[in-house]
């Protein structure tokens, strides 16, 4: 790992640290429930990342089916919630 | 395993991954800053087509590079999420419309009479 990749990882890093943060601000704060689960759809997505960047990081191949799961449990739990918001029920 | 890596590969892998990351904090900062929830609906398709697709690219490339032949399978994630996130998203925005309906707000009607 040279130092140019290794700052360029650490620079996505923290870009992606900020970025979880401003989505907490925004699971925390937001006026409506459709708010919160916007942000965590988003946090799931950032946090998607990082692992995919620290695969990179640690030269490892075994985060990939670990950031596909990811992947997909964002899309189902945010589908889960949209339902239970439009209906008051996730399995009627 | 330090050595096999070329360095213009590293160059390129570096030059996505920022990208990736300048283009998270922009969703975020649309998260942040968009008024409404049907403005920062959009927000978050940023990270997920430019940011997914860029960590993608560069970790094929970089493992290209490392183990000498085409590593492509990373590539699946930004498919699903190009078939998932607009589907989420799309449920999303009927539950808001259909809650702020329910609430009284001024929001357009339904297409579909009856």
């Amino acid at each position: 790992m040279s130092p140019l990749l290794s700052i360029a990882v650490f620079a996505t890093l923290l870009c992606y640290a900020i970025a979880m943060s401003l989505g907490v601000y925004r699971l925390l704060r937001g006026p409506g429930a459709e708010d919160r689960v916007l942000a965590l759809d988003f946090l799931y997505l950032n946090g998607m990342l990082s692992l995919m960047l620290l695969g990179i990081r640690y030269a490892s191949g075994m985060v990939f089916e670990a950031a596909l799961l990811i992947a997909l449990a964002a899309c189902v739990s945010s589908a889960a919630l949209a339902k239970f918001l439009l209906r008051g029920d996730v399995i009627e | 395993m330090n050595a096999t890596v070329p360095l213009w590969v590293e160059a390129v892998v570096s030059v996505l991954l920022v990208a990736s990351g300048i283009a998270s904090l922009i969703a975020a900062s649309g998260i942040i800053r968009l008024r409404g929830l049907f403005q920062r609906l959009h927000a978050p398709a940023l990270a997920g087509s430019f940011g997914s697709w860029s960590v993608a690219l560069a970790t094929v490339a970089y493992f290209s590079a490392l183990e000498g032949s085409p590593v492509l399978h990373a590539l699946v994630i930004p498919l699903v999420l190009a078939v998932t996130m607009p589907f989420a998203s799309v449920l999303l925005a009927r539950a808001a419309l259909f809650r702020k309906r329910q609430d009284g707000a001024n929001m357009p009607p339904p297409l579909s009479r009856g």
